[in-house]
């Protein structure tokens, strides 16, 4: 079999996505047809930035789901290698050295094969998945820690607010890489001490949703006692599987080295949603509403969750796509260290410092993982964008 | 004015202080030390050989105790060991236990040993330092003005076609983080594969003699990233600026355009970016390791990966130390530098 040529490449490439278009296509169709009545998920649509950045996460989203969780794109196994497909081109057809090749095998490598013989290809899409199913919690776990610390910081001030300040600054001045150097090593991890720090920050979801459905429904005991009793008993199911791997039901566990990784970026990310948290809450606790609130007897906890927070989530979403960036980011750097995640791992990070090392010699195995990350940080960017323009619109 | 900054330098030495405490716990934590001694000594070193080692070499004492004769305020402590020789903190093969001073931290001047490099830590971070320094000095020749440029020139008509282009270059260089736009450089511009072979692919030469064909590729990479944030403040600072009343009063009375961006607008837009600037440090930071490891630039940055790498505990503290002070030192200058700037605050 000859290899293939750049346009057979790439329409192959565009089939194997085929779906991600038809999920993209059936996303973009329903969400115009009732933009009206979706709020601000709506109102993106009437930005061309950002549709075009919502179209560019969505497809790596897409991209990382079918690919990652369900196996649909990719042409091979992440971790098989072949000796004869070694540094091999983008497009050459597919063969083995030992043993007789599976007859179902898809007959190319699209993107070609890297040092180890292993598809290109088939490693980008299964590393969409690998920053899918951590960017974004690890965001969302900031965004927790950073929104129930600074709340009260800004809404209260005084004492509270200069330790907690204190602290936020202090991990900031932290050189990132310096403070993933001291915490994501084996050494580290077999003191404990990321699962203590897992410990701490995995309690303040908790603790968020207990206040929130606490301070909305104290006047209404018996709804207050449902949702905080749920909460509690969700969370701390999920939270002793997660944090302790002490799940008594044995369901739930998170393997340890990609829980390290997991506290690392949110550890990082947090005290940055705290100054912004902190910010906005002292802006807005000098409007009117929130004087009404007060006057009318109300407890703080309620204003804080229920008067304040719910009019900064303009800034805070437009932040909360830009965090999911960063930890992309942050995540491609720990793999580009080799810290945390295992060696073998198809994540973008790891795969462009293997690729890295021989670049003088083949660019495939680097670039496809290298545009896959800069295309998915800059969609991020730009649906951040869209979505400052549209919220500042109203 | 005086107590303002006297406050914050109060705030600054805590935070230091803070931090290296964290940094000396980690890495004198005891797996560490484990892996300390054995490779002083010898792999095979069961647990109790390993102990005694460490008990000689003063490594098990409390935390607080180590950390206060690293930092040179508590002294150093003295070994009289079974065998008759005297060990301490402060005792080096050539000198004898009598002529030994008291304290010896880095208070002292005196940073320790590097394991690695075999080296006093002090002379390699000296060294390093200089290195990183050249590198730092050609980025930011490089990215303020460009940034400032480009910030000016999108903010100056905020929605016109050149802000919307301009906005668009500054969002994609701020989504390129320095391992990806760095191994694009590389494959383009100094990949056999390509061909081009305009610039050279590593930077380790760069170290004697920088010349523009093995320096530009690194100082770009790191510039990119940190430009297109500083252009995006530029331009929202300058956008607001251009809406104020004066500006208007300037252009009823005749002023022509050029003439309003460079003497009514450009001063009074110029003092966000400055803090970005200065707060740019620890970000630059990252880059710089990212890059020196990417170019292979022996510098700072590839210190601190050697030094992480390889369990050389005293040479990682020595760089943490540095880089802790370096990102204080330039908040502390944002902050005074921005209150001295704009007359619209006042710290008394």
């Amino acid at each position: 079999m000859d290899a293939l040529s750049w346009g057979e490449i790439i329409l192959r490439i565009l089939w194997q996505f085929m779906p991600v278009w038809i999920a993209l296509v059936v996303t973009f169709a329903l969400s115009m047809r009732f933009r009206r009545h979706l709020g601000l998920y709506g109102k993106l649509f009437d930005s061309p930035i950002g549709m075009i950045g919502y179209g560019m996460v969505m497809f790596w989203v897409f991209t990382g789901i079918f690919g990652g969780a369900f196996d649909m794109i990719v042409t091979h196994g992440v971790l098989e290698q072949s000796a004869t497909m070694k540094n091999k081109g983008p497009g050459t057809p597919f063969s083995q050295l030992m043993g007789t090749p599976d007859p179902n095998a898809y007959p190319f490598y699209l993107l070609g094969g890297d040092n180890l013989g292993r598809d290109v290809f088939s490693r980008m899409v299964v590393g969409a998945w690998e920053v899918i199913k951590i960017a974004p919690f690890a965001s969302l776990f900031a965004f927790m820690v950073g929104i129930t610390l600074g709340l009260p910081s800004g809404y209260y001030g005084g004492r509270l607010d200069t330790v907690l300040s204190f602290f936020a600054n202090l991990i900031l001045a932290f050189p990132v890489i310096l403070l993933f150097y001291l915490l994501v090593t084996p050494e580290i991890v077999l003191t404990g001490i990321p699962v203590y720090m897992a410990a701490v920050l995995f309690v303040f979801p908790i603790v968020f949703l207990v206040l929130l459905w606490n301070s909305r429904y104290h006047t209404q005991p018996s709804r207050r006692n449902l949702y905080v009793g749920v909460t509690l008993v969700i969370g701390l199911w999920l939270y002793l599987g997660i944090a302790w791997d002490a799940d008594p039901l044995g369901l739930v566990s998170f393997p340890p080295n990609l829980l390290v990784v997991f506290v690392a970026v949110v550890f990082v990310n947090s005290p940055t949603v705290f100054r912004i948290v902190r910010g906005l809450t002292m802006d807005i606790k000098t409007r009117d509403y929130v004087a009404a609130a007060q006057t009318r007897g109300e407890r703080p906890w309620y204003i804080m969750l229920w008067e304040i927070l719910p009019n900064a989530r303009g800034p805070l979403l437009v932040d909360f796509c830009l965090r999911i960036g960063y930890t992309t980011i942050l995540l491609g750097t720990l793999g580009f260290f080799g810290l945390g995640l295992s060696p073998e791992s198809p994540d973008w990070g790891s795969t462009i410092n293997e690729g890295r090392k021989l670049l003088s010699l083949y660019l495939h195995p680097a670039l496809p993982p290298a545009f896959a990350l800069l295309s998915l940080v800059l969609g991020l960017n730009l649906l951040a964008d869209g979505l400052r323009e549209e919220s500042l619109r109203d | 004015m005086a107590m303002f900054i006297l406050r914050r330098v109060g705030v600054m030495i805590l935070t230091a202080l803070c931090l290296t405490f964290i940094v000396f716990f980690l890495t004198n934590l005891y797996p560490n030390l484990e892996k300390l001694a054995k490779t002083q000594g010898n792999f095979r070193m069961t647990d109790e050989e390993v102990a005694s080692y460490l008990g000689r070499n003063g490594y098990l004492q409390p935390m607080p105790v180590k950390y206060g004769q690293w930092l040179g305020v508590v002294p150093g402590f003295v070994i009289e060991d079974q065998d008759g020789v005297t060990r301490g903190h402060c005792i080096s093969q050539d000198t004898s236990p009598e002529d030994a001073p008291r304290f010896c931290g880095i208070l002292q001047g005196d940073w320790g040993y590097s394991t690695v490099f075999k080296e006093d830590v002090g002379h390699i971070v000296g060294e390093k330092l200089a290195l990183t320094g050249k590198l730092m000095f050609w980025v930011m020749l490089l990215m303020v003005p460009s940034a400032l440029i480009l910030g000016v020139l999108a903010g100056m008509r905020e929605g016109s076609r050149t802000d919307r282009t301009l906005s668009t270059v500054a969002i994609t260089t701020t989504a390129t983080p320095e391992y990806v736009s760095g191994v694009l450089f590389i494959a383009v511009f100094a990949s056999s594969a390509v061909g081009l072979k305009w610039f050279k692919g590593t930077a380790t030469s760069a170290a004697d003699g920088a010349t523009f064909e093995n320096f530009f590729l690194p100082v770009l990479t790191i510039a990119l990233y940190g430009m297109g944030y500083i252009a995006r403040m530029t331009r929202a600072s300058m956008a607001e600026v251009m809406t104020a009343q004066y500006i208007r009063t300037a252009r009823l009375k005749g002023v022509s355009f050029p003439n309003i961006v460079v003497k009514h607008a450009l001063r009074n837009a110029l003092i966000a970016p400055f803090t970005v600037i200065m707060l740019q440090f620890p970000w630059l930071l990252n880059g710089v390791v990212i890059v020196e490891t990417l170019f292979n630039y022996k510098g700072f940055g590839w210190t601190l990966v050697q030094a992480a790498g390889n369990n050389d505990i005293e040479l990682l503290l020595g760089v943490s130390v540095i880089s802790v002070i370096v990102v204080l030192v330039t908040q502390l200058i944002s902050d005074i530098g921005y209150v001295y700037l704009n007359p619209r605050i006042s710290v008394t």
